[in-house]
């Protein structure tokens, strides 16, 4: 450990010295893909949160018929995540592979509209969830396009900014409409369309459509940059692909965030644990993630900024340290103490983890496979998590949340100097030079 | 399309994403101004069902009324000779509910930020008892002879994309002590225990102050299984059989039974006899999803949702027979629930 420690130290130094000479400058393509992310999550998420009242409450369906849909629908998404970065890089065109993924969510939102049977509600959510998994590799590949390398965590922090006030704004506009239109779904079916329909206008209308490996000018590059803007990138077959994928930096990161993604057990069942203390009213359920979301929004861009000046690969691995103290808390305790740290120490997880993630992916991969690589690590943690989901359950029913909870935290403890030595350690040549 | 950066968005395409902007944003805001007006005319204006003003006495079919206007979505009453006469419309709003031993079960939703689940249990004369929180959407519920009150209640996470979704079913007295959770009960499936995690229980039905029947589903599979408060178990009857509802002289279950999967899920009404363990299954061709109840030892009610209605439904009644057919016994109307006076 402590030979990786002083790894750390010296990247720490290289860095700081190389973020603190560039100032930052938030990219317009960010703020508006940050824009794009934030309409489509506000027109997700309040349709997430009404339509199982919709389906039970209006339809008369019950919730076991659409049940058996979810298993799916998952699967589905996971893959097609992966397959369009590689289409993406394939193209290196990576806009319009992203505009096809927002499309066919605005698609599904029409769709919404007129489905009145479970199996259309079922067809219409995997549309919209396979539009999800097309669109989140090739944005990412353009937002660490549009950004300053020295700045790539803090970028994709903007990015995760924008994208969470979405989310959490999201499930209020459709408790507002329900509470003024008790049953008023369609309405807010219609708002969600207008607002997916605004998301997909700014994304066509105002993000550019550059060629990948066709830099913008930064400040830092733009001698290089200028010099060869229509630099014929190499896209790597499927061979080359998987070696880039399976070795070397990527390899080792991709097992780092896999085994790491395998002790992230899903904020539910810590607000489940949370619940089980009996200390909170069911009222404060779905505020949960509200106050876990804000912490996240707040941190953000602080830690894309601490991630960028000492090592990206640092703050993602040390980031699942707060999710350790999130375990504890929530096994801790029902006392208000441990609420508040439990739901902050979440939101600092997603702070330290999610938008670096994709900044580390990107920053891993070869030019020309940035979609691809983005688009691997955001899957590899994805299957790793629903696996986690699942094997908790059963350590859960076994053990009761709190015991539960403990081992998963100890494990986490067990679980993180192996991922940090897996990306920081010795075999690994710094990683911070190549952006 | 050229490669100007969003700094260098020219006067036309900004032009052009306002004037999107007007007129999405402006048409969905016209929709929700004219939902709200809809809304306003469809609970204060006349009902589409034929009203009276007080409740019928003796036996009658309690339910959620479904007609738009007046009194929409609140509990009514019919007479259990007139089913389909006048109804009274109470001023109490319930997505389910049921009746029996002098108590009332109504689920309801609390419109707010964030919107929340509560089961208020009232007296017959519908004097609030008391009011027990729920965990997630309202589902099935009934009531023991005794006054045990069973509910079950969706669970959903708070992201769809999170595809966690899960039944609560509880089982209390009105004062809020009982059963508790019956997730939390032993079950046996076919003499061994059922350990899996992925398990969910749902829709009671009473035979007993300590019998009962209820689903349990676990991989996909569905039994029927029959539960013992006393000794906190439940065993498994036989498979695919969801919504059990013991008939009243309590020799029959009746049941939703599943053919078809995927989209093209089906249910048929199935009927078991529980002195020759013979199953009857009673074949729909529109299919239903309810929790059956007996109308009488001979027939059954279900409530389906009104074609091209969404929010509507209708209350049918069939034969507790094979090639028996539906037919329409209580327009608008959702949750049946036959209250007798012999109960």
């Amino acid at each position: 450990m402590y030979l990786s420690l002083s790894d750390w130290r010296s990247n720490k130094a290289s860095n700081t010295s190389r973020a603190a000479k560039v100032a930052f400058k938030a990219s317009p393509t960010v703020i508006a893909l940050g824009i794009v992310s934030m309409l489509t999550d506000i027109s997700s998420e309040s349709v997430a949160a009404i339509l199982p009242m919709y389906i039970t409450g209006a339809l008369g369906l019950s919730m076991i018929a659409y049940g058996f849909f979810e298993g799916l629908n998952q699967s589905a998404s996971a893959l097609v995540r992966i397959a369009a970065g590689y289409a993406a890089d394939q193209t290196s065109r990576p806009k319009p592979v992203a505009v096809a993924g927002y499309g066919l969510s605005m698609v599904a939102r029409i769709g919404l509209l007129f489905a009145t049977g479970f199996a259309g509600i079922a067809a219409i959510i995997g549309v919209d969830r396979v539009g999800k998994g097309i669109r989140t590799a090739p944005r990412d590949a353009m937002i660490q396009q549009a950004s300053q390398p020295e700045h790539l965590a803090r970028s994709f922090g903007l990015h995760r900014l924008l994208d969470t006030i979405g989310a959490t704004a999201g499930p209020m506009l459709a408790f507002v409409v329900l509470l003024l239109v008790p049953d008023g779904y369609r309405a807010v079916f219609v708002l969600s369309l207008a607002v997916a329909i605004l998301g997909v206008a700014v994304l066509v209308l105002v993000v550019p459509n550059r060629k990948l490996g066709a830099k913008p000018v930064p400040a830092a590059q733009s001698r290089t940059a200028a010099a060869e803007p229509e630099r014929s990138i190499q896209v790597l077959k499927f061979k080359p692909l998987l070696r880039m994928l399976s070795r070397g930096r990527m390899g080792r990161m991709l097992c780092a965030a896999g085994l790491l993604g395998l002790l992230t057990v899903g904020d539910g069942f810590v607000y489940l644990a949370l619940m089980a203390h009996g200390t909170m009213d069911y009222f404060w359920f779905p505020l949960l993630f509200v106050g876990s979301n804000l912490v996240f929004l707040l941190l953000a861009i602080p830690l894309g900024k601490l991630a960028d000046r000492t090592s990206r690969a640092a703050v993602f691995v040390a980031g699942h340290l707060a999710l350790a103290v999130a375990y504890l808390c929530a096994s801790g305790g029902g006392s208000l103490f441990f609420i508040v740290s439990a739901l902050a120490a979440l939101g600092l997880f997603y702070a330290a983890t999610d938008g670096v993630l994709a900044a580390l992916a990107g920053q891993l991969s070869p030019e020309g496979s940035v979609s691809t690589g983005i688009g691997a690590a955001q899957t590899v943690v994805a299957v790793a998590r629903l696996l986690s989901a699942t094997g908790f359950g059963v350590l859960w029913v076994l053990f009761g949340s709190n015991l539960a909870l403990l081992g998963v935290a100890a494990l986490l403890l067990l679980a993180v100097p192996l991922a940090w030595y897996l990306l920081l350690g010795k075999a690994s040549r710094p990683i911070e030079e190549n952006s | 399309m050229s490669d100007t950066g969003p700094k260098f968005l020219g006067r036309q395409r900004t032009l052009v994403l306002i004037a999107i902007a007007v007129l999405v944003l402006g048409a969905a805001g016209i929709y929700s101004v004219q939902a709200f007006q809809r809304y306003q005319e469809r609970t204060t204006g006349a009902s589409a069902a034929a009203l009276r003003a007080t409740m019928p006495e003796g036996d009658r079919i309690v339910f959620r009324n479904t007609a738009m206007g007046e009194g929409y979505g609140s509990m009514a009453a019919v007479a259990l000779d007139a089913p389909s006469g006048q109804r009274a419309v109470t001023e109490i709003p319930c997505d389910r509910v049921a009746e029996r031993a002098g108590l009332v079960s109504c689920m309801k939703t609390r419109r707010g930020i964030p919107t929340t689940f509560e089961n208020d249990v009232l007296d017959a004369d519908g004097n609030l008892v008391e009011t027990l929180p729920l965990p997630g959407i309202p589902s099935r519920t009934r009531i023991s002879d005794g006054g045990l009150v069973a509910t079950t209640s969706f669970v959903t996470g708070h992201s769809y994309a999170a595809g966690s979704f899960s039944t609560e079913t509880t089982v209390t007295r009105a004062d809020g002590s009982g059963y508790g959770n019956l997730e939390d009960f032993t079950m046996m499936v076919d003499g061994e225990e059922l350990t899996a995690v992925d398990r969910n229980v749902w829709g009671v039905s009473f035979v007993s102050e300590d019998e009962f029947y209820v689903t349990v589903a676990s991989g996909g599979n569905t039994w029927l299984m029959k539960g013992s408060f006393s000794t906190r178990t439940l065993a498994s009857v036989l498979g695919n059989a969801e919504c059990p509802s013991v008939s009243p002289d309590r020799t029959r279950v009746a049941y939703k039974k599943r053919t078809g999967s995927g989209a093209a899920v089906h249910w048929d009404i199935a009927v078991l006899d529980l002195q020759t363990g013979k199953e009857t299954v009673i074949g729909l061709r529109d299919g239903f999803d309810d929790q059956l109840e007996w109308l009488d030892d001979g027939r059954l009610l279900f409530g389906v949702p009104r074609p091209g209605a969404v929010g509507d439904s209708d209350v049918y009644v069939i034969d507790a027979r094979a090639e028996a057919e539906p037919e329409l016994l209580i327009e608008h109307a959702w949750s049946p629930s036959v209250v007798r006076s012999a109960n």
